[in-house]
């Protein structure tokens, strides 16, 4: 522990952006949309996750203005349930989903591990195209007069007593639905083949632990809602009776397939989050992880006992009881690795140095949120409690906690931490800190009085409620509009960056890790010659050293 | 500051091409390249058995519940048909594994030969599975389409010691008849998959993309071709051979 | 709760209700949930105190300008058994309380008076088995302990009432069951709370709890005419179960006298216990549930009859026992004191 890890450097802000580069080394639209280059199939899904964001967040907005009422004044109750339908399904399938594991873990596991591509390129852009025809799929079945299942699809209401486009909203789902697939497949051949010479898998960053465990859900868990939604679209279209108790079928049995892949599926939301929040703070606090075995271990035990909880979502069903108990027991198992990851990011920063810049104020916000989403869960876990608190807007509150106050902050910080290597360029920073701020105030606001409706007893996918439930509703689209604002305000300084931000330089967080070592953005090829590893993750005194010993070159 | 941590050659070209045309920029050697393209197809693989798990459930389920359905259901399946399909799949299993071996010891005539067995008997598969489902479409047994519950209600003169099913479990007899179709529906989708991409194979072969150091492709498939294989062995018990010893 | 002064868990309790920020705690079980969710707010404010403490303490003490070198720490075993056994051992904590609370919820003491509920698009009936009929309302006495059969004609639904902190899905194809004992008279919330269509938000209605004596004067002044189990002998009667199950030694099928709740020999060997999904489930599969001892001739009637009159069935085969009309009455305030001499009009019709 001799080296200090005290970096002087000369500034960066008189360096160019390199002349070749993924970006410029081909133009025209033909070589990005037959492109077999993994940055820029993840620049391909930036641009299709934001905009299906932005169509799941107007349906958010239109949601939340009706519920200002009690009456539902707003709209029909048919186009109510139409726009939840669509904001879950869209935000879930068609945004929270892909987003981590397509843009960011697209773009960085070949870079962290020392590979020139992922293991297989140009399925890697089958990925995309599936992706969007999906989309394309749920788009027509939206435009088309939308669907008012819910994202759950509840059979029989989806299979016998609706008269919307389930159909074509379940068709989009299953396409998409290869999409992740094929990129779990990629991402776990290509981490255990492509890795560097001297890269091992405790070399590794915690980052390519994490999108491991969220491969690992997408190979086993993806193809069972594959096949609970053509049994769907099945019994739709012929009428096959699988799901129908009049012939003999048992409409629970849905349930059990749908959630068999859903419940992973919300790992898939957290898990690529936290590999983002690993990195950062390991960065910002100039140190590296605290306990790097244990929070290793424990993404792949979240991934693994995933798969044994999914009853929770069916405590009040009609499941047996001795089957309620089993889950729930599951369910307190499968916190505690989430647990051990929050304490040992917050003692990460312990005798760190640490700075304030934006991807670290998201950083908080998710550690925050995600440990009090987490211990709602914890909640709604617990048999007795869930019987009253189920089906209420105190679960809205839960999932929203994890999955916007979590996965979506850490996104967010991901997004700020390697926007600089993926497009050369600074975003302003005080405008970045605003922005975290703007929405960690918005979003409890917007989130927290929905944990308290939700004791209350307000029920979840109403369009009209009693008038006692108004003044927190009032409150909570409140909130949502100034969420809104936090959302926007990246979308506009970033586009401003690519132009007018400042240069980055190849490391201009000083950060280890081997995607910092090359220039920003990347060549295509990534490394021109494959680099050889021989120091840890988060080694930040061989990076001082290295920085030292370097002839330093400017512009 | 734009260092480098890696030594850069001075321009690209100098990178000489010493390795075969097959092998792709990012991966460093051929065998590294083929053992990502086989782990990768196991991948693939291990979610479809996922795939088929979720059907497997439910069939498992049904039959707990509706055994008596289950059993007449399964005695309207012609077992010659059955049986003989099993014999083809396992012997195209046979002549893909051949082929994939003429790959290996780069004889082109072979691989065309036994590719082309593979095709036919997967082709020959196919039939008998239409005429099958024709069978079934003749006797009522459609869910959905055209199902009738006729004939187990009335006494099966194949079947004479079987007693004819009450109404309610009769009834029953179309969760059967459902997952028959969906199982069998969907593995001869993998069949059809597999047997469009054995064409596109047989024409590659015949060109000597196989034989001249590069069978990833035909590896692979191969693999897929076990698989959809594997399947099938488990699907012609669980549907044709309930309660048969009668 | 009893650990807390019964004076300021009152005061905490209306003080919070009178805000609208907490549901009134009108059932038995509900203190018990609340104290629960009171526990598990602790830890969680706990929880997640600690760490903002450590993350906002470790922001300031180690912030860039007062700590400019970092300490390369890999970690600490002890630290990691200790929090993970502290988690752990309160989640653990937290799963028994749930599982009792849970077991103690749904598992009705063997007093309880029934009601059935049919939920259907988009209203809740509720049949008395005196024969009080109910739409989108349930009226129920307090100080007894009530259980609540539930069906649904058509998708899933769920019996919601927040302020006794009970709630079920109500599903078709079998019943399900919850109960409750309300202790508060007054008015409450019902919801139906899983998603069911176009009206789901309006599928509300009104729960009245009563006093006994109150309760007594209702059900006297709102009796339609004939109660369930009457309803059922008519339907008994047109259904042509009668001639099977006539209850003579030579019938074709079983006795039904005294079978509520008795244990019976199925054909294949098994034993079981008949209870109402048994009944329901026997009266649309025959050929799943073959008593022993008896031809499997019994037709199937699905699509004959509709669930209401499901319900007046087993409400019927119930009353059959000699020893239930005598519990009931104890437990019920409902006395039939004058058997109707026509049938009465639209319950129990054969559904064609």
């Amino acid at each position: 522990m001799s080296a200090s890890t005290v970096l002087k450097l000369p500034p960066q802000e008189t360096a160019d952006l390199p002349k070749k580069s993924y970006l410029n080394s081909e133009y025209g639209l033909k070589s990005w949309l037959l492109t077999r280059d993994h940055k820029r199939i993840a620049i391909l899904y930036l641009f299709s996750t934001v905009f299906f964001f932005t169509i799941g967040g107007t349906a958010a907005a239109f949601i939340r203005l009706n519920l200002l009422t009690p009456g539902g004044e707003l709209m029909a109750a048919d186009t109510y349930n139409k726009l939840f339908s669509i904001h879950g399904i869209i935000m879930v399938f068609f945004f929270l989903v892909p987003i981590a594991p397509a843009v960011l873990g697209n773009f960085l596991i070949p870079l962290m591990i020392g590979a020139k591509d992922v293991a297989f390129p140009r399925l890697n852009l089958l990925s995309w195209y599936l992706f969007v025809t999906g989309g394309a799929c749920e788009l027509y079945a939206i435009i088309w007069g939308g669907m008012d299942t819910g994202w759950t699809f509840t059979t029989p209401l989806s299979t016998h007593y609706v008269n919307t486009h389930v159909i074509g909203a379940a068709l989009g789902i299953f396409i998409a639905g290869f999409s992740s697939i094929l990129t779990g497949v990629n991402f776990i051949v290509t981490i255990h083949r492509l890795r560097a010479p001297g890269m091992t898998w405790f070399r590794l960053p915690l980052f390519i632990w994490s999108f491991y465990a969220t491969s690992i859900i997408f190979v086993l868990a993806t193809p069972v809602i594959a096949i609970a939604l053509v049994l769907i679209m099945m019994e739709r279209t012929i009428g096959i009776g699988v799901f129908d108790p009049a012939r003999g079928g048992d409409p629970l049995l849905f349930q059990h397939l749908f959630w068999f892949y859903s419940h992973p599926a919300v790992y898939v939301m957290i898990l690529p989050g936290m590999g983002v929040i690993s990195e950062v703070v390991a960065c910002f606090s100039r140190k590296r992880v605290f306990g790097y075995t244990a929070v290793a271990f424990s993404s792949v035990a979240i991934a693994v006992f995933s798969f044994f909880v999914w009853a929770h979502h069916m405590f009040i069903m009609g499941i047996s009881n001795y089957s309620a108990l089993v889950f729930s027991l599951m369910t307190m198992l499968v916190a505690v690795p989430s647990a051990i990851k929050i304490f040992n990011w917050s003692s990460t920063m312990y005798k760190g140095s640490i700075t304030f810049d934006t991807p670290m104020l998201y950083t908080f916000s998710f550690i925050g949120l995600f440990t009090m989403g987490g211990m709602t869960g914890v909640m709604l876990g617990c048999l007795g409690m869930d019987i009253h608190l189920t089906e209420t807007y105190f679960i809205v509150a839960h999932f929203h906690y994890v999955m916007v106050g979590g996965m979506v902050s850490a996104f967010m910080a991901g997004l700020h931490f390697w926007w600089p290597k993926m497009t050369g360029r600074m975003y302003p920073e005080a405008l970045g800190r605003l922005a975290a701020s703007v929405l960690f105030i918005g979003f409890n606001l917007t989130f927290f009085p929905q944990f308290i409706l939700g004791y209350m007893g307000m029920p979840r996918r109403y369009h009209a409620y009693p008038p006692e439930f108004q003044v927190l509703n009032v409150l909570s689209t409140a909130g949502a509009s100034i969420l809104a604002v936090g959302y926007l305000l990246p979308m506009l300084y970033l586009t401003w960056s690519l132009k007018y931000g400042k240069v980055a330089g190849s490391n201009p967080w000083r950060a280890t890790g081997l995607e910092w070592q090359i220039q920003s953005p990347p060549l295509t090829e990534n490394f021109l010659e494959t680099p050889v590893v021989d120091f840890e993750a988060y080694d930040f005194e061989w990076l001082a050293n290295k920085e030292k010993n370097e002839v330093q070159s400017v512009g | 500051m734009d260092s480098q941590a890696i030594a850069v050659p001075a321009t690209k070209s100098e990178i000489v091409h010493e390795h075969s045309p097959h092998l792709e920029h990012h991966f460093a050697t051929e065998s590294q390249q083929r053992e990502a393209s086989n782990f990768g197809m196991w991948l693939f693989l291990l979610t479809e058995i996922m795939f088929f798990g979720g059907m497997f459930t439910a069939y498992l389920i049904y039959r707990i519940w509706y055994y008596p359905a289950f059993v007449a259901g399964s005695h309207w399946m012609i077992i010659w048909a059955g049986t003989l399909n099993t014999v083809v799949l396992i012997c195209s299993s046979f002549t893909m594994a051949m082929g994939v071996h003429s790959a290996e010891i780069r004889n082109r005539k072979l691989l065309l030969r036994y590719l082309i067995a593979t095709l036919l008997l997967g082709c020959v598969f196919l039939g008998i599975k239409a005429f099958e489902w024709h069978d079934e479409w003749e006797h009522h047994h459609v869910p959905g389409l055209n199902f009738s519950i006729n004939e187990f209600t009335h006494v099966d003169p194949r079947y004479p010691l079987d007693k004819p099913l009450p109404r309610d479990m009769a009834e029953k007899t179309q969760d059967y008849f459902s997952l028959y179709f969906l199982l069998t529906g969907v593995h001869a989708l993998h069949m059809l998959i597999g047997v469009s991409i054995l064409l596109f194979i047989i024409f590659h072969a015949w060109r000597g993309a196989y034989t001249t150091g590069n069978m990833n492709f035909v590896e692979n498939f191969g693999l897929y071709w076990h698989f959809v294989d594997i399947v099938w062995i488990f699907l012609f018990p669980l549907l044709y051979l309930i309660s048969r010893h009668q | 709760m009893h650990f807390i002064s019964p004076v300021l868990w009152q005061f905490l309790v209306k003080w919070l209700s009178r805000l609208p920020l907490f549901p009134p705690e009108a059932s038995s079980i509900a203190p018990y949930t609340d104290a629960f969710f009171f526990f598990l707010l602790l830890i969680s404010i706990v929880g997640t105190g600690i760490v903002v403490l450590m993350v906002v303490s470790f922001s300031m003490l180690y912030r860039k300008e007062k700590n400019p070198e970092a300490t390369q720490i890999e970690g600490s075993t002890l630290l990691e058994a200790t929090w993970t056994i502290i988690p752990l051992a309160l989640f653990m904590i937290a799963f028994v309380w749930g599982a009792l609370l849970y077991f103690r919820i749904y598992n009705p003491p063997t007093n309880a008076m029934n009601i059935y509920i049919v939920g259907k698009q988009w209203m809740w009936k509720a049949e008395h088995p005196g024969g009080q009929h109910e739409i989108n309302a349930l009226h129920v006495p307090t100080g007894r302990p009530v259980q609540l059969t539930m069906i649904s004609q058509d998708v899933f639904h769920s019996f919601s009432i927040p302020a006794f902190r009970v709630k079920r899905e109500v599903i078709p194809g079998r019943y399900t069951t919850v109960w409750f004992e309300a202790t508060q008279p007054g008015t409450y919330h019902l919801f139906c709370t899983q998603y069911c269509g176009t009206l789901h938000s309006q599928m509300i209605g009104e729960i009245v709890a009563l006093t006994p004596d109150d309760y007594q004067k209702w059900t006297a002044g709102s009796t339609s005419g004939a109660s369930l189990a009457q309803n059922g002998e008519r339907l008994f009667a047109s259904l042509g179960c009668a001639s099977c199950h006539s209850g003579s030694p030579d019938a074709h099928g079983p006795s039904l006298a005294e079978v509520y709740g008795s244990k019976l020999q199925m054909a294949n060997g098994s034993f079981v216990t008949v209870d109402d999904a048994f009944l329901r489930d026997t009266i649309l599969n025959p050929t799943m549930h073959q008593v022993a001892g008896y031809a499997p001739i019994m037709p199937t009637y699905q699509g004959q009859v509709s669930e209401e009159g499901l319900i007046s069935l087993v409400e019927y085969i119930k009353n059959l026992n000699s020893n239930y009309r005598v519990q009931q009455t104890l437990n019920t305030s409902q006395v039939q004191t004058v058997a109707p001499s026509a049938p009465a009009t639209g319950q129990g019709v054969v559904k064609q």
